[in-house]
Order: structure tokens, then sequence, then C-alpha cells
């Protein structure tokens, strides 16, 4: 509890009757009220400004003993001495009040200017993680799928043999199957026969997908796959794929572009312009490689633009080449428990590590499957 | 990959003179072969015949003598008067002045001159040049110098003489265009060819292609030749195959030619050698060098013996067990009795195989330059008896690669007929009228026809195709085609289209000739999915919870040595032993597959140590391997139909266990040295922090226990268990001969979770608990305990005996020392007190707190601390 020392103001009159009552005369309030402004405008603190409201409005004032010797005067004069006073004392009032305010939000504004820090200081007291940009890819281009209503299908990275080729019409001694770089897995005795391998594709999922699911089938297969390639600026052993897989009543290679046309709109922007080259995949028929219209070039204004030659996206050709598709084979149907006849559909696949070089511009593999924190950093959180 | 010069093409097809290499790649790549590389023209400039007319030589200081000659280049090209400050030698005539370091020529002799302007292989641009005191205006050229290896004769040790080696037999006048004489403008595109168009490995094929692409004119080379019909008395051939693969005989049919009479001398024409140099192939001998040239022209891959070597009958059959062959490339290599074989009635024991069936042949029957007599085999083989053998013995050939992709079995007597006339004609002898062309059963094995609704083009591909585009698309490609009523078409593909076996391939085809760029784009509406999987979610909250913590995703591969195993400390009896292991690794010395994630995190670890960072927050997300204890090798069924349950069951069983672990390692100094002073360093609490994240995140609540796990620090390891005790991963400081071993910063803390364990725990709805707005009472505690009480009992204790009034239980404080002492800490929590049903009394908080301190005595001995 604070003890106060000081009387309040407005303190009874009889404490202070010892000085004589001042002249109540225009000139002399005036005066009174002149002083008090004059000391108010003074005052450089709110410190000295209180004291000036002591001085000029404290009970010991001249306004205030004019006030109050105001009722020992004769009645007639009351009136106008009542109005002459209260309104010297109300300019009074205000003008301190006035000052108060000044001084007050110049003293803040000197306060705050001295507690100025150096915002430029780092401020990361806790470091900042990143995620890797393939992963951070990968979720969009599922995000992508899932507005499509598709769904996201997942599947074993050391895969049977049944399902990696078998199942996928790759025969046995077809040279599409040894064209696959195949990491083999070994037999219980170290050698060959234990009917497994490292996936090379991630199409085993859609294997497992119309087998386990069945159709109407519409499903998005990510995941990482493996092939003997060395690695090198453009070739990992260890890689991101993207298939996906639509098996319904009625679908047709139209659908397919379709698909990849909105596919390549979501991951590259602009009008989204797919082409279809012939090829062949054991999984589909008919097959076809899909390029994308280049996004980084004039090529991107449409067929009638020419590419530059200098692009470093499309290597001046206005297409990017983007994997393999078509429409899925009856005999991958029918291993997969699906009645060609009645179901039909297409699948496609896409290197997400490609499509990161192009979209990012990474210029190395190696930067991607090293670890090397920096390069997940660059990226923080999104991509 | 098939390299197609362009003059050749046009053998085969209408190519217009001045056609590039960029138009026909572009056309052939719309009918589905790709491109591969284009192959400029290796000169361009003034490259033309000169004629030596006089030469001095001069030695020179460093022992070499050179030639300064006077050489006429043609009227077009000769300079009228010499340099009077450089005269050339001889009488002044209009010529050039060049100098030449070679001396297998001399006055007279045509020779070739590259002009300035010039650009040779390498490029390598030719200007005027002062050279040995004189100016040299051109360069008179080596093979070498053209591209064209190293020469014939003496011109392999100076430069190329016309009518001799490269070009002999070649008349010329100086000022020729010797670009087109030794046929360097040509350029050539290389295509990729997919494994099912065996045709495309041939001239003829891929000319037919550019016909479809293009409508230009073709014509089939294998319909301009005769082909060899068979007879009696050729040499005997005998097809025994007694053990076919999948039911196929190894070889269905065996042409055998004889030419007798050949000059052994004669060498093949310098435009065969070209083109064979031009699509790939070095020239050798006029025998191997046509069967190779009728090979790349037709796609029948060919074998020439020597007639004097070979011992008749000839035997196709399987090897025998133990059975040896030394091959052409003079390689002895062990047979297998899948391998079909020829073989002879030579050798030691009579019975003598000389070469694996359309693979290679075999040293002992090769032709040699001492070849008179040749037989010129074309077989039909097995794709499959063929593609083992190559495999088996690793000899990717080029006959390999055709039979593997399927020849057109109609093409042995023409493509043996063409060879031997070719034979014939540039190296004498004749043709033996008896011909030999035995066949199985049944062969020449055609195209079975295929039946075709004219409306399926249009439902798998959705472009309303006209019945004459339907037709006339697959008659363009050989197809017969004839009505077979009710819409339906019975379509023979032609004999050198074997991969046209159901009307899905014929609809591709329909499809490429009429375009794909005529498909058009139709979004299809799927039924409407359910969204992310709540694994899949779960997966990216974990990971962007350890990004927000400070943590950087990176990425490793799972391939690791067996070393590792022992790096991690890991106990002889560990799961994480059983390993998978893979048959053919990128790396000799990194065969298996992680056990566990961290196995190949860490060394990304020391990687990034090694390449300047302090300190290291990193984790990743990817599957550890585990081997099934008893591992069985996966089944292969059929693919007629779906497998059985048990057997796709048996399949999941044989597969290795696949764990989705994620891991940190969190190492040295969270913060370099800052401003506002040390933020510390990374610790085993950041990493059992870093895996309750991660459970938090997953949505699974998980308890926390010491525990003694490799590759922990037996002290500082925390084992994280669900309720009901399945242990879902550890975290703490690694063990310091791990730290060490892997060269990180000292008190290295690591965590690896089983993510999907997480996940299936986690509540799939999390039930929703009132905001009690009653008043909250703090209450304080601070207990003595013994050291080796876990703050979690304390705790635990604490929350079960206040009750439901226990809001929270922080503990804030941890002290050692004189004042409690020895073997003994004090533990202090602070814990907030609420009701949902009222405000707290005094009564109730005082009972509260009794009740704590109680639960605290009875459950772990903790004493008040005064």
């Amino acid at each position: 509890m604070l003890v106060t020392t000081t009387p309040p103001d407005g303190a009874p009159a009889s404490a202070v009757g010892d000085a004589p009552a001042p002249e109540i005369s225009e000139e002399a309030i005036g005066r009174a009220v002149e002083a008090a402004l004059a000391a108010a405008a003074a005052a450089a603190t709110t410190a000295e400004l209180k004291q000036v409201r002591i001085e000029h409005t404290g009970d010991a004032s001249v306004i205030s003993r004019a006030n109050a010797s105001i009722k020992s005067l004769p009645k007639d004069q009351r009136a106008s001495a009542g109005k002459l006073v209260g309104q010297a004392k109300g300019r009074v009032f205000q003008a301190v009040s006035a000052r108060q305010d000044e001084l007050a939000a110049a003293e803040e504004e000197a306060a705050l200017a001295s507690e100025t820090v150096d915002v430029t200081l780092p401020t990361d007291r806790r470091p900042r993680g990143a995620r890797h940009p393939l992963t951070t890819l990968a979720d969009r281009i599922a995000d992508i799928f899932i507005g499509m209503g598709w769904e996201i299908a997942e599947g074993p990275e050391v895969e049977a043999e049944w399902f990696n080729f078998d199942a996928l019409n790759f025969d046995a001694d077809h040279p599409a199957r040894q064209m696959q770089d195949t990491f083999y897995v070994a037999g219980p005795d170290g050698a060959a026969g234990s009917g497994q391998v490292l996936r090379t594709h991630t199409s085993p999922v859609q294997a497992r997908a119309l087998i386990e699911r069945g159709v109407p089938l519409y499903i998005a297969c990510p995941g990482t796959v493996f092939r003997t390639d060395e690695l090198d600026a453009t070739h990992t052993p260890v890689f991101t794929q993207v298939e996906g897989l639509a098996i319904d009543k009625g679908l047709t290679m139209a659908n397919l572009v379709g698909t990849l046309d909105t596919l390549a709109e979501a991951l590259f922007g602009g009008a989204p312009i797919t082409r279809l080259r012939p090829s062949y995949f054991p999984f589909t028929e008919p097959s076809a490689e899909m390029d994308f219209r280049c996004f980084s070039c004039d090529a991107r204004e449409g067929l009638d633009h020419d590419a530059d030659p200098a692009c470093r996206v499309c290597g001046g050709t206005g297409w990017i080449e983007m994997g393999g598709c078509g429409m899925v084979n009856p005999a991958v149907l029918r291993a997969c428990g699906v009645d060609p006849e009645e179901y039909q559909g297409f699948a496609f696949g896409l290197g997400i590590e490609r499509i990161l070089m192009l979209r990012n511009g990474v210029g190395d593999m190696h930067d991607m499957v090293e670890g090397d924190v920096r390069f997940s950093q660059h990226y923080g959180t999104e991509i | 990959m098939p390299r197609i010069p362009l003059t050749w093409l046009a053998d085969h097809v209408d190519l217009p003179t001045g056609t590039s290499a960029e138009s026909v790649a572009a056309a052939l790549v719309s009918v589905g072969l790709e491109e591969e590389a284009i192959w400029p023209a290796q000169v361009t400039g003034p490259l033309v015949v000169g004629r030596v007319l006089d030469l001095v030589k001069e030695p020179q200081k460093n022992g070499k003598t050179i030639n300064w000659c006077r050489v006429d280049v043609g009227p077009e090209h000769n300079e009228e008067l010499d340099s009077p400050k450089d005269p050339q030698p001889g009488e002044e005539r209009p010529s050039r002045g060049i100098i030449c370091g070679a001396h297998n020529f001399e006055p007279g002799d045509l020779v070739i001159v590259s002009l300035p302007g010039t650009v040779l292989p390498g490029p390598f641009p030719i200007a005027a040049r002062k050279t040995y005191g004189h100016v040299s205006d051109g360069m008179i050229c080596s093979t070498a110098e053209l591209g064209l290896g190293e020469g014939i004769g003496p011109e392999t040790e100076g430069i190329i003489v016309v009518g001799k080696g490269t070009l002999a037999g070649v008349e010329a006048e100086p000022g020729d265009d010797a670009i087109a004489l030794l046929g360097l403008g040509d350029e050539v595109v290389e295509i990729n060819v997919t494994p099912d168009r065996g045709y495309a490995f041939s001239m003829r094929g891929v000319a037919r292609e550019y016909s479809h692409a293009t409508g230009a004119a073709f014509t089939d080379p294998a319909e301009r030749i005769e082909g060899a019909v068979g007879t009696r008395g050729g040499i005997p051939v005998q097809l025994r195959d007694e053990s076919p693969i999948r039911g196929r005989a190894g070889c269905s049919r065996f042409v055998a030619v004889e030419v007798r009479g050949v000059d052994p001398q004669a060498a093949s024409p310098r435009w065969i050698q070209q083109r064979l140099a031009q699509a790939g192939m070095r020239p050798i001998s006029l025998i191997v060098d046509v069967t190779n040239y009728v090979m790349l022209d037709l796609g029948q891959p060919l074998h020439a013996y020597d007639s004097h070597q070979l011992v008749g009958p000839i035997v196709v059959r399987r090897a025998h067990e133990g059975e040896m062959l030394e091959t052409l490339d003079d390689k002895p290599r062990a047979l297998a009795p899948e391998d079909l074989v020829i073989a002879d009635c030579g050798g030691e024991s009579g019975d003598r195989a000389i070469g694996i069936a359309g693979v290679m042949g075999g040293a002992s029957t090769e032709v040699s330059a001492e070849t008179v007599n040749v037989i010129i085999e074309a077989a039909s083989f097995d794709p499959v008896t063929v593609a083992r053998s190559a495999r088996r013995h690793r000899l990717p050939s080029e006959a390999s690669k055709r039979f593997e992709r399927g020849v057109d079995p109609l093409l042995p007597p023409i493509a043996a007929m063409r060879a031997a006339q070719l034979i014939v004609e540039h190296g004498g002898g004749e043709i033996d009228h008896r011909v030999t062309d035995e066949r199985v059963d049944g062969a020449p094995f055609l195209p079975a026809p295929i039946s075709l609704a004219v409306t399926d083009a249009e439902r798998v591909v959705g472009v309303a195709y006209t019945p004459e585009q339907v037709r006339g698309s697959l008659e363009t490609i050989g197809c017969t085609v004839e009505d077979a009523g009710d819409g339906e078409l019975s379509v023979t593909p032609p004999a050198w289209r074997p991969d046209l076996t159901i009307a899905e391939d014929l609809v591709e085809e329909i499809a490429r000739l009429v375009g794909y760029d005529q498909i058009p784009s139709v979004l299809p509406q799927a039924p409407g999915g359910r969204g992310l999987t709540r694994a899949q979610r779960a997966r990216r909250a974990a990971r962007t919870a350890l990004a927000e913590a400070g943590l950087v995703e990176v990425t490793s591969y799972p391939f690791v040595a067996p070393g590792v195993l022992d790096d991690l400390q890991l106990p002889e009896d560990d799961e994480r032993r059983r390993t998978v292991r893979l048959l053919n690794p990128l790396a000799e010395d990194e065969p298996l597959l992680r056990t566990d994630l961290l196995q190949t995190l860490l060394p990304v670890a020391r990687r990034n140590l090694g390449r300047g960072e302090d300190a290291l927050a990193i984790f990743q997300l990817a599957p550890a391997f585990i081997a099934r204890e008893e591992p069985t090798p996966a089944p292969i069924p059929g693919v007629d139909a779906v497998p059985a349950a048990q057997e796709l069951a048996a399949i999941d069983a044989a597969l290795p266990e696949q764990r989705a672990q994620i891991a940190a390692v969190l190492a040295g100094p969270r913060r370099g040295a800052t401003w506002f002073g040390d933020a510390g360093s990374w610790d085993w609490a950041d990493a059992i922090d870093a895996a309750r994240r991660v459970a938090a995140a997953s949505g699974a609540e998980v308890l926390v226990a010491a525990a003694e796990h490799a590759p922990f620090h037996p002290g500082r390891c925390a084992r994280l268990t669900l309720a009901d005790g399945t242990v879902v991963g550890h975290a703490g400081e690694l063990h310091p001969r791990v730290v060490k071993t892997f060269g990180l910063p000292a008190r290295a803390s690591a965590m690896v979770v089983a993510i999907d364990a997480l996940v299936a725990a986690a509540p799939a709805v999390i039930a929703a608990e009132a905001v009690s707005t009653y008043p909250v009472a703090k209450e304080d505690f601070a207990f003595v305990v013994a050291s080796d009480v876990p703050a979690a009992a304390v705790e635990g204790a604490l929350l079960a005996g206040i009750g439901d009034v226990a809001e929270s239980v922080e503990l804030f404080d941890v002290y050692t020392g004189e004042q409690v002492g020895e073997g003994k800490k004090s533990l202090a929590f602070a814990v907030r007190l609420r009701s949902s049903e009222g405000t707290l009394s005094a009564e109730e908080i005082r009972s509260a707190r009794e009740r704590a301190i109680a639960a605290v005595d009875a459950a772990v001995g903790g004493v008040l601390r005064a």
C-alpha cells in the first residue's frame, strides 16, 4: 500500500485559508491565467507539468483561492465572478491537459526510441529444417491426382518377379525383360532363383491394386524404383516414379491424353499440350511415349510457336520427354482377375527426378541423391 | 541400335536428294522409331582430287624430310600464278603449293586434298598456314584424317592415292569432289528400336516405316531377289532338337547355299565397306562383309563356313553336357545343355560344335584368307533359345539381337541367295545349284490370322476411324485383311511382323498410321476417391513435424556393406543381421540392403560433415528390409488368370519384411556462435523429442523407457513402445564407438521409429474432451527419490494419485547434490489442478496434494522435499 504524502487537489479550502483572498477582476484573473498558460507551455517534462498544475490549479493557486472567495462576495457579484473564475479555471485545465498529452506522447516516443533494436540481427534462435524437394514434389503430384478423385496406392520395394514382370506381360525370355536393368535378390543359397527383384517400376503396385481393390480403379502409385544404372549427372540407380492407372468401362486413349494434359498443366502451368509417339511396353497396347510441350521457352505458347534453339529445358525441340504410357494390355487385366471384355483403361509413368530437374533447374543428379543438407535447405518446406 | 545411312535408305524408298537427316528422323519418330542420334556428314567444304605435278624433298633440322609439292586441284581451285615470295617446285603452272610429310606417292599420282575451308572430322578446320618455310595452301589427306580408319596397304603409312588401297579401282580427275568419291557426305540417323519390332533392325524394315510415315514409294528389296530353292544334293543338314524350349523347335528352317571358287584375295567393294562403316560395323573380308551387309539390308543374320573346314552333315542340336566351343572371338566357351549348337562331323569326336545357333560361329570353320569355297547359312532360330544363349554367354551379337526380336521366316532363301550373288559378283566363283532348305514340320511358321472387330480401334483409342482407315492401315503395313462377316475382320499379319498377335496390336498399328496426333483430349471422370490414407497423411505430417523442429530431410541409397552390421555393434542374434542380398549389386562391396535406416543415414551424416558441416540434424523416411527367418523363393504363378489367394499369400510371405522407418541423426552445436549466446548442442534429449514428435504427428501415444539397444549408448537410450508393449523405435545418444566409426561429433544422437506401426496404433477418431472454465489451482511439489528412479514413474504416480482433477504435470527441475544426499535426486513438478464440476475448495486441493504425496511414496518411495 502506497502512502500518499501530498494532499490531493481540491482538498477543503480551510486547509489553506491563511492566504489573503485574491482580487476577482478580469485583469487579475487574466494575469493568473496567462501565468498558468505560460508555465504550462514552458514545462518540458510531465514531472514539471505536474508542478505547474499544483501551482496554478492547486488550492493555493490564485484561481482556486479566487474561486473559494466567491461565496463571500455580495450576491449580485457572485454570478459574474463565478463565470469569470470558472472560465479561467477551464482554460487553465484545458491548457495543462493538452500539454500533458503532448509531453506524454513525446516522452513515450523517446522511451520507445531508446529501446530500438537492430532487427537485421539473426533471429533464428531455433535452427530451421527443410523437406527434401523430391518428397515435396511427390506430395504435390499426389495432390493433383487426389484432386481428380484418384487414390494413392503403395507397395513393396523388394517385389516378387511375378508382380514386377509376369503379371505385367513381360515374358521371361522377352528382350523387354532384359532391358529393365534389374537388381535381382539372391536366393537363400546366395544364388539366383529367389523370384524377387528390386522393383524396376511402380507398375507392380498397379497389379496389386487391381487384384486387391478390383475395378473400377483410378490410382496413382508414387515410389522408389531401382535400375542397375551407374550414378551420373542424369541417371541414378535409385529413383522415384509416379505411375497412374485408370481401369473402367469405356476408357479410351483419348482419356489418357486428357489425363496427361491435366497433369502437365498442374505441374508446369500454361496451356497443356502433350504429344504421344508410338512405342512399345509389354504391359500396354497400344503404347506411346509421352512428351510435354516445353514450359520454359516460346514453345509453351503453342504448336505454332518455335522453340528457342538454346532452351535448356527442351534442348530446342519444343518437347520434353516425360515417360511411357498406353492402354493396358488385356493380358495384364486377365492376370489381375479383370475381364478385358468388360473393362479397359490406361496407364502411364513419369520420373519425379526428371520433373524436378526440369521444373526447378537442378543441374546434376548427384545433388538430388547424395543427401547433402544444403540441397534440401535451399528449398525449405515448399518448392 | 541401328544406324541408317540416308543413301542406303534411298535404295529402298523414294528419298528426294537433299532430304535432311532431321526430317528423316522426325518422320521415323512419328511411326515409333525413336531418334537416338544424328551422325552428320564427316567432311564438309572443298575436299577435292589433286594431281601431284612436282615435288621436292626438303630435309629438316628435326631429322624429318618433307615434300614441297605443286598440286593441280582443278581449274576451279587452282591459283594461276605462284607467290613470288614462295615459288612452288617445277615449272610454273596453275596449281596450289602444299607441304606433305608422307612418302607413299610420287609426281603424277592423284591424291585427296583438303583445301582451305574444308572441315575434317574432329572437327578440324583446314586453313592456309606457314610451315617448314612455305605456305601450305591445303593438306593432302590420309585415311585417318578423313575418319576412314587405318587404310589398306601402303596408305596405312601415308596418304590416300587414288586407284590404290581405299580407292583401288577408282578413276578421277583433278578437281573432282572427293567427299562424294569417298562417301564422306552421307548423313546417318541412328534409331532406337523397341524390342517388339525386330524388322526395324534392317534397312528393309526402316524404309518400309519411312514409307508409312511419309507416303514415299517403297520397294521391298526382298522382292527383287529370286530366292534359293531347295534341291537334293546340297550339304546335308539335320534338325535334331531333342529338348525344345517351351515346346518350340530351336531351329525351324536351315538354308545352306555354297559358293565355290571364290578369289580369296578379293576385297569387298568400297561401297560395301563404306556402308558397313556408316552402319557402325568394321569391314573385314569380302565374305564376312557380304554376310553382314545382307543382314543389315534385309534383317536376316547369316553365317559363312569355310567348306574345307566343315565335315558334313551339319547337325543342329542342343549342346552336350560339358561340351566346349571356341567362338569367333577366340574365346573358349563352356556350353550349357540348353544352348542350341550347329555341329558337324569334324574334330576328333566326329561330333563337333561349330557355332552357337544365332549367336556366334566357331573358330574351327571360320572363313579365312585362304577360303575358296564357302557355305552360307541362313536359318530361322527360335527367339527364346537365342535370347537365353546370348544372355548366358554374355554375347549380345548382331545376329542374336535380331533373332531375339524375331526374323521374317521367309527370308532365309532370299538372304542366302543375295549373299551368294554378291560374293560371286565381287570375288568370282559360282553358286552351287544344289541348295539345302531343311525345315521342321509346318515351317516356315507364319503369323496366325487375328480376329478384329471393325469398331475395335475406335473402342480402344476413342477416334471414329472409318472402315477404310482400319482396313487401309492394316494393308499398308502388309497385312492381308478379309471380311469375316458381322463387322469382324480376319487379319493375317505379314511374315516380318511376328509381334502382331492380338487385336490390340492391330489397333496400335491403325492408331499410329492414322496418327497419334488425331487422338482428342478427354479428361475421364473418376468415381471420386477417399483422399490420402491415414498412413499417407501421417507420413507427411511426420516429415513436416521434423522439418519444423529444425531437421533437414535427406535421401540415401539402401545399399550397404556387410561391415556396417559390426560398425553398428549389432549383437550376433539381432534380427537386423537377417539381411537381403542382391545377386548383382552395383558395387561389389555393398551387396546388402539396409536392415535399419540408420545404416545408410549415418554415412550421409559423415558425408555432410566431410563437406564442411559442423553439425547435423537430418532425417529420412524410407523402408528397411529384414529377410525372413527361413527365406523361400517367391513362387511365379501363371498369368492366364489371377493367381489363387494362397499363391498370392505365398508370394507375400516370401518377400522380406519391409518396414517404413523414419530415422534422424542429430549431432554437434544446434547453432554456430551467436550474438544471443550458446544455443547448446543436439543431444539425446533432442533425439527422443524427435521420436516423440513423430509419434505426435502420427496421432499415436508412446511410452518411453530406458533400454539397451545397439547402436545406442547403453545408458542413454530410450525405447518407445505402444500401450500394448509393441516396440516402435529407439532414440538417444549413439554408442561412443559408433560415433567414432562414423566420425561424428561427440555425443551424436539418433532415433529410428517404425512409422507405420505408430499409424496403426493411432486412434481413427480422437474423442473430444470438454474444456473446464472453473479456475485453476497451481501446486508445486519436489520429491527426493533414488537417483535411478525414472522421472516418468514419479510423474505417472502423481497423475494417478491426484486423479481426475490433475490437469497437467510438468517437471521443472532436477537437482542432485549435497542437499539431497548421495544416490538421491530431487524432482520438482508444477501441477495444475482443475475440476470440470466446480471451483476446487481449499479442502479438495489439500486432499489432492495428500493423495499425490501418498501415491509417489507408494510407487517409488519418493519423499516430499521439505
